[in-house]
């Protein structure tokens, strides 16, 4: 019920839900939220029966983008996103990478060309036993999601 | 982009390396035609290397183009600040295919995807050099007769060594076993394990190079580099320790041929050279009917424009 409520508080917008406590305030980063003009409600450390401790955000009148859920598909790929209309939840979206993700990395290889030409990103998606791995399109080194940097 | 450049050996399908190997044996039967005549290949070397910048250019010669260029970065605009995408889109204007040596890694895809005709890769820092894989597999053809079911012992600086990782790749199609001989700083990294238990291609490893290699029909050496270590005094150690000498090849196989991508310093002594089974001077030559094949290959099938 509680629960519940927290949703329906929103009109139009967009809640993410099943955030790692850990990892909300890189998704307030990564959303550029502490310079975004809409309301916003940050909730952290709330209890969760699936992981234990959780963060939500809720931002209103803002739809993300599809570079923005990629990034949030490499920090927290279990959250989910809600986009509410007149208080519905009208869509329920989880996060799934794309095969390719451009711009949105940092290479962490030093002496990649990216980080020293003005070239967009690209790295291709690989899956290998449930972990998620970017391979640079351009210098072919592969990291792994949890290790990279977001731009 | 132009679909024919040749960046990474693994642009290249099995059926696409056979034919270039096919191709360098005819170039080796006669190196000197008029094939390319008219044809303005541009080598932008943005870091030396004598070697493979005057085999590409005496390959391009023979066939009857012409070169341009240059050799350090020091004497292109590349040193006033300019970017990589305006030098490929000048050169490209003046050239019909670029030849590109870069200190960056992955510098070579980006030029192709930008570059309205071919790049071919000489090199893009310690990522890929195609050329040498292909002329390595050129010369384990020709000596063995066959690329299928051989034993490959790996030996040297297994970890850094570009050379080695694209051979494993090349090689995966031809149902090789490979012995991985490094000190342990040096070592084989676990992507490459992980690609050859994935193709089902087995392996050993081994920190000691004495009598490892017997069952080998290639052996092929790479140079164990001073700067990877942290420890000068294990490099010392290690140096020592990774010298073939003429009387380790006595129980090798007849058939076995000695490969390096050179230049060497300590891990091949030089009492090696007068046996006949040390092929990498042949080796370094066969590089050049290699690029002549490569360079052929790129240009053919080019839209008139």
């Amino acid at each position: 019920m509680e629960k519940k409520l927290k949703v329906a508080a929103l009109k139009d917008g967009t809640v993410i839900d099943h955030i790692p406590s850990d990892k909300l305030f890189k998704v307030v980063h990564i959303l550029h939220l502490d310079t975004c003009k809409n309301q916003i409600t940050l909730a952290n450390n709330l209890e969760s029966k699936k992981i234990g401790s959780k963060g939500l955000v809720k931002i209103a009148d803002r739809a993300l983008a599809e570079n923005e859920t990629n990034k949030l598909a490499l920090i927290c790929p279990d959250a989910k996103i809600n986009i509410i209309r007149d208080f519905e939840v009208v869509e329920k979206r989880p996060l799934v990478l794309p095969d390719e993700i451009r711009e949105v990395v940092q290479c962490p290889n030093p002496v990649c060309i990216t980080n020293h030409q003005p070239v967009q990103t690209r790295f291709f998606v690989l899956k290998e036993n449930d972990k998620t791995k970017l391979k640079c399109r351009y210098c072919e080194r592969e990291v792994k999601a949890e290790e990279v940097r977001i731009k | 982009m132009s679909n024919n450049s040749l960046v990474s050996i693994s642009d290249y399908s099995k059926e696409e390396i056979l034919s270039i190997l096919d191709s360098a044996a005819d170039f080796e039967a006669n190196p000197n035609r008029k094939s390319l005549d008219g044809k303005v290949i541009a080598t932008l070397f943005f870091e030396p290397s004598t070697r493979t910048r005057l085999s590409f250019e005496t390959a391009v010669i023979r066939l009857g183009g012409s070169i341009i260029g240059f050799s350090d970065a020091a004497t292109s605009s590349s040193s006033k600040g300019e970017t990589l995408n305006d030098t490929i889109h000048m050169v490209s204007s003046y050239a019909d295919a670029i030849v590109m040596r870069h200190p960056l890694e992955g510098a070579a895809r980006y030029a192709a995807e930008v570059s309205p005709v071919p790049v071919i890769n000489a090199g893009d820092g310690a990522n890929q050099h195609p050329s040498q894989t292909l002329l390595d597999l050129y010369s384990i053809l020709k000596t063995q007769g066959t690329l299928e079911n051989l034993t490959i012992c790996l030996v040297g600086d297994l970890k850094y060594g570009r050379t080695v990782h694209s051979l494993i790749m090349a090689m995966s199609h031809f149902n090789p076993t490979f012995k991985f001989i490094a000190p342990e700083e040096l070592k084989m990294p676990d992507e490459y394990k992980v690609f050859c238990k994935n193709h089902n291609i087995p392996f050993t490893e081994s920190t000691e190079l004495t009598d490892n290699f017997n069952d080998a029909d290639i052996l092929y050496m790479t140079r164990v580099q001073k700067e990877r270590f942290q420890d000068l005094m294990e490099y010392e150690r290690v140096k020592n320790v990774y010298t073939l000498k003429n009387e380790m090849l006595e129980n090798s196989k007849a058939n076995l041929k000695i490969l390096h991508p050179l230049p060497r310093v300590t891990e091949i002594d030089p009492d090696v050279d007068s046996n006949d089974k040390a092929y990498y001077f042949q080796q370094a030559q066969n590089g050049l009917y290699v690029r002549q094949a490569i360079v052929s290959k790129v240009l053919a099938n080019m839209p008139i424009i």
